[in-house]
């Protein structure tokens, strides 16, 4: 009885485990981002109890230029765009486009970048700064915080289509435009809610 | 010239030395000559190069686990040293004594022992404890991300040593641990206490998060075949929920020292008291984070109970399901309960209530634990060992500090006791009595599995009776002084009836720096005495789990061949069917390497935190691209394993044969 047990069981399987290297990076990746958003949860909630209180000072309708922000949520949208074109490309194996895409990519969030530069610098210009009232504070933290994070997808998009140039759409490179592709994108959905609830909300209050 | 020191060191000048305090100066001096010596041994017998290629650069979870243990035994000695100068403090200055510390030192004293206590005793040994047994209790070879796991111990050891800088440059933070505004902002706290405060807890944490990702990572896809979510061993389970606070919890710190960072670097407004800030947001904010760090910390701890009581006893736990899914309901109702830290913050009565009755539904899922720990004694054969002892001792006293926290919870009583000495005995019972003895159970536990040596039992009882004792007798007359009506953070005390309580817990401490010390005699009698205390077998306690089933310590690669589960208790399953070790037929074994890059990252981290506490921006700015520099750097690095050759693997393989064979 004990004995065909023992006949049955398997307690070791002899070839190696199937775990190859990276094979838990995009989970990995997945739950980074979620702590990621955590970060920006706290920011909006802190913008959500502190963005009316003005101080006496500026509001939302008399700083915010929903233009200019409009034309930036624009570029951002486009180089989510861009960024998909790039990872079709990447399926189709063409180095060259995928390339060339996440460099299109690049020019879009750089102008992001540019433009959120230059609406915190006419801000400080016209008195209102991060120190100027608990709503600004909140308003440069959460609003700076994506901006630092869209600068350092920058960096890292550089630093991909150096080693796409180097290495060759290899197994860990794809596996890194995956999870660039992540980031880019969880970037989008945050600026989503940045948009809608801090100028667009923010306006009407 | 001026402008040039300026430029040069920041704010940082001579006067931030205390050599105008006799009793920093003699730690100076302490540290110093232990400090001297301990570099001094490394250099006389060339340990340099072992130490660096074998430990400080290696990713493998087991040396790592115990780089964390180290890390967390020398801070307990910091904090601990700054808890019993708190205890002589308080017990001799009464009767107009100004006791022998002043307001700005004593206040620093009791900032870092919180800070230290939490951080760096207690979070890194609960990390090295997970980091050491959960990858062998799955059956794998290593963490998810074994890179990562190197650079997140480093970033807790950058922490820890930017803590123990404000020690001798300059001073730390006035606040106590949490550092509420607005005190801890820059109009109230102008020098760099705070600052050392926020980027030792900033740099400590990201080391942390990332090894919450990993060991998620590790348990969801790095566990055997067969061994589905319902067969993973407790102290996994715990495991996984309690990296799942982590993640859940630690971004919520870093983004509300964040701020008070952006408060008190640029002149933000978010925590002060003009402008609009609000000091209750970082209240707030600090205890979602702070309320699921207990249950951080002992939840492991709970799992290890749960393996030693079930190994002890003889017998399958108790109730695994339930306890499973008590832990999963404490790991949700953790975050539901914050505000209970601040009920006289006047938020009202119906939120008042529904925190208190949030705070006292969690002691349903805790209770039934610990009748699933006493059902597994029941009828089992218990061995009265060292772990079994601590968890005994934890079983007691824990239910007396669940039982007091249940009374705090009730909002009246809070608003009598709130901050007060009966709070402080609060959770120093459920942490002492709870994640300490957890800790010395799973150390005294699995020791030998680290080191292939059992802990010397003698002074380990001696360690376990002056601990226990010791507890009891300082603190449960805080209970007493706090039902009194005491508060916390007291520095002199004008009614002179009240010294005798502190006299007794004065004692208490005594008594525990002899369990300290015992603990420390204990390992050096240990590794003295190894070869008598030597288990050959890999399985000194006959164990039920995975990590039982390799050899003491485990080879770098763990298991020669991925085992493969049918049950839960894997081993204990394993050796009922008459399993069979193989003997022969080892293939090669793909490992990660070693590498510098984490050491490389957390000096310069060191570096960027010292400069920003003291506004060396051109060092911050240097420290900070060698970061990103060091980072891309690593990630130009494609080559990151190499395979162990079968020869190798059937050696050591082959040398556990031959000791198993002698042993039988």
């Amino acid at each position: 009885m004990h004995g065909t047990e023992t006949d049955r069981r398997v307690f070791h399987v002899a070839e190696g485990p199937d775990h190859p290297p990276g094979h838990s990076t995009l989970l990995g990746f997945w739950i980074y981002l979620m702590s990621d958003s955590l970060i920006f949860a706290m920011l909006f909630a802190t913008f959500g109890v502190l963005g009316a209180n003005y101080a006496a000072g500026p509001t939302p309708a008399d700083v915010f230029e929903l233009p200019l922000v409009a034309v930036n949520t624009a570029m951002l949208l486009f180089s989510s765009i861009t960024y998909g074109f790039a990872i079709l490309a990447m399926q189709d194996d063409d180095n060259q486009r995928t390339q060339k895409w996440l460099m299109v990519t690049a020019a879009f969030g750089a102008a992001f970048v540019c433009i959120e530069l230059y609406e915190f610098g006419s801000l400080i210009a016209e008195g209102a700064g991060p120190q100027r009232s608990a709503f600004l504070s909140s308003f440069f933290a959460l609003v700076g915080t994506h901006g630092l994070h869209v600068t350092s997808g920058l960096v890292w998009i550089a630093v991909m289509v150096v080693q796409l140039r180097k290495h060759g759409l290899i197994e860990a490179n794809r596996r890194r435009l995956l999870c660039l592709s992540m980031f880019w994108h969880f970037l989008d959905v945050v600026w989503i809610g940045v948009f809608t609830f801090v100028y667009l909300l923010g306006v009407m209050r | 010239m001026d402008a040039l020191t300026h430029f040069l060191f920041g704010k940082l000048t001579w006067s931030a030395i205390p050599y105008h305090e006799p009793i920093l100066v003699v730690t100076f001096i302490v540290v110093a000559l232990i400090g001297s010596s301990v570099l001094f041994a490394i250099t006389r017998y060339r340990l340099w190069g072992y130490l660096w290629s074998e430990w400080f650069t290696s990713v493998d979870h087991k040396k790592i686990g115990i780089m964390y243990m180290v890390l967390g035994v020398i801070m307990l000695l910091r904090g601990f040293a700054d808890a019993i100068m708190m205890r002589l403090q308080q017990a001799i200055a009464f009767n107009g004594s100004d006791g022998y510390l002043p307001s700005h030192h004593y206040d620093q004293i009791f900032t870092a022992h919180g800070v230290i206590m939490i951080f760096f005793v207690a979070m890194p040994m609960v990390t090295g404890m997970m980091n050491y047994i959960m990858p062998l209790q799955i059956g794998a070879r290593d963490v998810s991300f074994p890179f990562l796991n190197n650079f997140s111990f480093w970033m807790t050891v950058s922490g820890a040593v930017i803590i123990m800088m404000s020690l001798f440059i300059g001073e730390f933070a006035k606040t106590g641990w949490l550092a509420y505004p607005p005190l801890s902002g820059i109009a109230y706290s102008p020098d760099v206490g705070v600052d050392y405060y926020i980027w030792g807890l900033q740099i400590a944490g990201i080391g942390t998060l990332l090894s919450g990702v990993n060991l998620i990572c590790t348990i969801v896809k790095m566990r055997a075949p067969g061994m589905t979510l319902m067969r993973m061993p407790i102290f996994t389970w715990t495991a996984l929920c309690t990296n799942i606070l982590i993640v859940a919890a630690f971004p919520v710190l870093t983004a509300v020292l964040a701020l008070l960072m952006l408060d008190r670097y640029v002149g933000m407004n978010f925590f002060t008291n003009d402008f609009g800030g609000n000091s209750m947001m970082y209240v707030n904010l600090i205890w979602i984070w702070g309320h699921p760090e207990v249950y951080i910390l002992i939840l492991p701890v709970f799992g290890i109970f749960s393996e030693v009581t079930s190994t002890f006893s003889g017998k399958r736990l108790f109730g695994y399901t339930s306890m499973v899914y008590a832990t999963v309901v404490i790991t949700i109702l953790s975050y539901l309960v914050w505000l209970h830290h601040f009920f006289t913050m006047g938020s009202g009565a119906s939120v008042n209530s529904f925190f208190g009755i949030t705070t006292m539904v969690i002691s349903i899922p805790t209770g039934a634990k610990i009748f699933n720990w006493l059902f597994t004694m029941y009828r089992g054969r218990i061995r009265f060992d060292l772990p079994m002892m601590w968890t005994v001792a934890f079983m007691i006293t824990f239910v007396i500090g669940g039982m007091t926290g249940v009374l705090l919870a009730v909002p009246p009583v809070d608003f009598v006791l709130h901050n007060s000495l009966f709070l402080i005995a609060h959770f120093h019972n459920v942490i002492i009595g709870g994640v300490l003895f957890g800790l010395f159970a799973g150390m005294n536990f699995w020791f030998p599995k680290a080191f292939g040596f059992r802990l010397d039992p003698f002074w380990g009882k001696i360690s376990f009776w002056f601990w226990v004792g010791g507890f009891y007798v300082a603190f449960m007359p805080l209970y007493v002084l706090g039902l009194m009506g005491v508060t916390r953070r007291l520095r002199v005390f004008d009614d002179p009836s009240l010294q005798v309580w502190f006299v007794i817990a004065a004692c208490g401490a005594a008594m525990i720096a002899v369990g300290i010390g015992a603990f420390l005699m204990q390992l050096f009698v240990s590794i003295r005495n190894r070869e008598a205390l030597r288990d050959t077998t890999g399985d000194p306690w006959d164990g039920r789990t995975l990590e039982w089933s390799t050899s003491s310590p485990p080879p770098a690669y763990n298991f020669a061949f991925t085992p493969v589960v049918h049950d839960l208790d894997a081993w204990t399953d394993m050796k009922r069917h008459g399993y069979v070790r193989p003997e022969d037929g080892f293939i090669p074994i793909h490992m990660p390497k070693n590498t510098g890059t984490g050491v490389y990252l957390a000096g310069l981290s060191v570096a960027l935190g010292f400069a920003m506490v003291w506004h060396i921006w051109w060092l911050a700015i240097v420290a900070f691209v060698g970061m990103i520099g060091v980072t891309i750097w690593h990630t130009f690095n494609y080559n990151r394993d190499y395979s162990i050759p079968a020869g190798e693997v059937s050696a050591s393989e082959n040398e556990r044969t031959r000791l198993l064979g002698a042993g039988a």
